[in-house]
């Protein structure tokens, strides 16, 4: 079976500032995802992870290169085309959870499906889809509380919800469980694979090795060049 | 996104900051508040002067001395208008109903031991009550021969014939004014406030009494008593312009002067009316200014709040945009809010004008007016106000870049 490609990033440059004092996060990246992958991205601090992740996302245009979402080729989009990609094709997952304060996590997920502009979507609708999916991440009796009122990983769960809620190509994942204490890290990951296992793509940044290692592909980046590609056959997970 | 949606999500960010909402609003609603008073204030200035020149009655011409020949003090023909003028336009000139002097003067009265200082008293020709609308409740007013003869007869305004004499007939009643005894033959019907004269507290009598007897008499007899105005009411269906220049034609040849050089002046009515309206309507404007200043600060008030406002929101515009609101969603969103807060900040304004027009009305005695079309002109502007001074803040969020938006701590 062919695998269908998600991401295929040529050649992708992103430079800070100008002139003299410019600093290149990305020099010269070339990937590619499929259809139903798990990636890790791993690199030390600085290496452009979070960069390539923000132009994965549709969060930010790269200075150079091409670079093909869903077979489209997204990167001279401008701001509105982009925002308009991130609500379609993408649902992001943050260190920070960065769910909207002082707002019910069913509101909080519903919030893509209020900025889809192909869709007419009744408000019933869209709370009906976003009740399943906070069943979906375990948070059904929680969908009238406030992001305040929910622990480090429910708050995380929330926004997995909102990620998942438009039916996303892809989920983008910044240090999901960067946050959280080891058990809550365990069950967010617990999570990942369950939808992963559903066939959700995901490309997530993480520092933690032992949560790399069960992903698929883990891309090495260094000084914003891919170093190394480790695919994670079954028979390399250690202990 | 669904113009409903946008609208409850403004106003869900509205209620969610109270105090910031209620500070935004505080500078619309002094605004529009400030737009209505002043409006009430000036219509009701303007009802004001309106009465008092209609109450004057109808059909009215006035003869005002002037004393652009010679001067006040100088001896001679040109000395303005004397009392005797009005009796020969009385006389004299075609479609002519009426013609009233009226002389005032302040007096101490006493009837029994009831004793009233500074009242008011007003000298009359006859047609006094015709020309100035008022009515007889009793008895009658003097005639011309008891003014000619300078009757001792005083007719009573209402309020004060029930002050000095209560449920007794006043009629034939003897009132001590000054230091003359005088007979009441007669009491006028209720007239109430007209500007700040009260028609109803007042004594009137016999003009030529008032000359004789009240008034100072060093410059008055060169050639007859002095007046600075005469009332003259004319027929129904006269030409106003051929009676007026009758009226000139007449006094000029009685004070023995060229029509170019009179030395008295007419005004109709109409005249009246349209200098105090060009006056309101200076009045009017300035407090327009006043008013239209206090909704620009109104407006620089949203704007600064405004502009905080989406500094401390700067991570839930990001949230937004991470999840697909584009730039004319996020501005659209600041726009409506801004709009939201400016016409409820319009609606609370309109109530506080509104009341705050009658108290103050109340506390100060001045009569104010609440123009229903000056509440529309104040809630538009107050809600044009909101979108132009709330567009630079809601351009500010929309131009916001996600990733710094979302890193914002
Ligand atoms: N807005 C920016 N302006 C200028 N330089 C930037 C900006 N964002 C990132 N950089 C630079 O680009 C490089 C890559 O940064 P990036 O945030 O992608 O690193 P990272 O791999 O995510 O690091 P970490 O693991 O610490 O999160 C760094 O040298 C950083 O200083
Ligand atoms: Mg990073």
């Amino acid at each position: 079976m062919a695998k269908q490609s998600i991401i295929e990033t040529v050649d992708i440059t992103k430079v800070y500032g100008m002139g003299d004092i410019s600093v290149a996060a990305l020099a010269g990246v070339s990937i590619q995802i499929y259809s139903g992958e798990f990636v890790a991205i791993m690199g030390p601090s600085g290496s452009g992870k979070s960069t390539l992740l923000h132009i994965l996302g549709c969060l930010s245009r790269p200075t150079k290169g091409k670079y093909i979402l869903d077979g489209e080729n997204v990167s001279h989009l401008d701001k509105r085309q982009l925002a308009s990609i991130r609500n379609r094709k993408l649902g992001f997952i943050f260190q920070s959870y960065n769910l909207l304060p002082r707002t019910s996590a069913l509101g909080n997920v519903t919030l893509p499906l209020l900025y889809d502009r192909n869709q007419e979507h009744k408000m019933d609708e869209m709370e009906e889809k976003a009740l399943v999916m906070l069943e979906l991440v375990g948070l059904a009796d929680r969908t009238h509380h406030q992001p305040q009122e929910l622990s480090g990983g429910q708050q995380q769960r929330v926004a997995i919800a909102r990620a998942l809620v438009n039916d996303p190509v892809m989920i983008i994942a910044d240090e999901p469980t960067g946050n959280l204490d080891s058990n809550s890290g365990e069950e967010i990951m617990a999570l990942l694979h369950k939808l992963h296992k559903n066939g959700v793509t995901i490309v997530m940044v993480t520092h933690d090795p032992e949560i790399a290692a069960h992903t698929q592909r883990i891309i090495l980046l260094r000084d914003g060049l891919v170093e190394q590609v480790v695919k994670n056959g079954k028979k390399k997970r250690r202990r | 996104m669904k113009p409903r949606e946008v609208i409850r999500i403004a106003w869900e960010a509205i209620i969610k900051n109270t105090i910031r909402s209620i500070l935004t609003m505080l500078g619309v609603i002094i605004g529009v508040a400030a737009v209505i008073i002043m409006i009430a204030i000036s219509a009701g200035t303007e009802a004001t002067i309106q009465d008092q020149i209609t109450s004057l009655g109808s059909n009215l011409v006035f003869l005002r001395s002037s004393f652009s020949r010679g001067g006040p003090g100088q001896q001679g023909p040109s000395g303005g208008l004397v009392f005797d003028d009005a009796t020969a336009i009385a006389e004299g000139v075609n479609g002519v109903k009426a013609v009233v002097v009226e002389q005032g003067s302040t007096q101490s009265i006493k009837v029994g031991n009831v004793t009233l200082d500074d009242l008011s008293i007003l000298g009359s020709t006859p047609d006094f009550p015709s020309v100035r609308d008022m009515d007889i409740a009793q008895g009658r007013y003097f005639t011309q021969s008891e003014v000619d003869r300078t009757q001792k007869v005083v007719v009573l305004g209402y309020s004060l014939a029930q002050e000095l004499f209560g449920e007794t007939d006043p009629i034939g009643q003897t009132v001590t004014v000054g230091t003359l005894k005088m007979i009441v033959i007669g009491v006028l019907d209720e007239k109430g406030l007209v500007g700040d004269i009260d028609y109803d507290a007042r004594l009137y009598m016999p003009i030529k009494v008032v000359f004789q007897k009240f008034t100072n008499s060093r410059f008055a007899r060169f050639r007859g008593d002095r007046v600075r105005l005469i009332y003259v009411e004319l027929e129904e269906d006269v030409e106003l312009e051929d009676v007026i220049l009758q009226i000139q034609l007449l006094i000029s040849k009685r004070h023995e002067l060229p029509l170019e050089e009179a030395d008295f002046t007419v005004t109709t009515q109409q005249d009246i009316i349209s200098t105090q309206e060009s006056t309101t309507a200076a009045f009017r404007s300035l407090l327009a200014w006043v008013a239209g200043v206090s909704l620009i600060v109104g407006g620089i008030g949203i704007m600064n709040i405004m502009l905080v406002s989406v500094t401390e929101r700067t991570r839930e515009i990001g949230i937004r945009q991470s999840v697909g609101a584009t730039p004319e969603d996020i501005r659209m969103q600041f726009l409506t809010e801004a709009l939201l807060l400016s016409i409820f900040g319009g609606l609370i304004g309109i109530m506080v004008g509104i009341g705050g027009a009658y108290i103050f009305g109340a506390a100060s005695g001045m009569r104010t007016v609440v123009v229903p079309s000056s509440i529309l002109l104040a809630f538009f502007s107050a809600a044009i106000v909101g979108v132009f001074f709330g567009y630079y803040p809601a351009n500010k969020a929309a131009q916001l870049d996600p990733i710094e938006a979302l890193r914002y701590e």
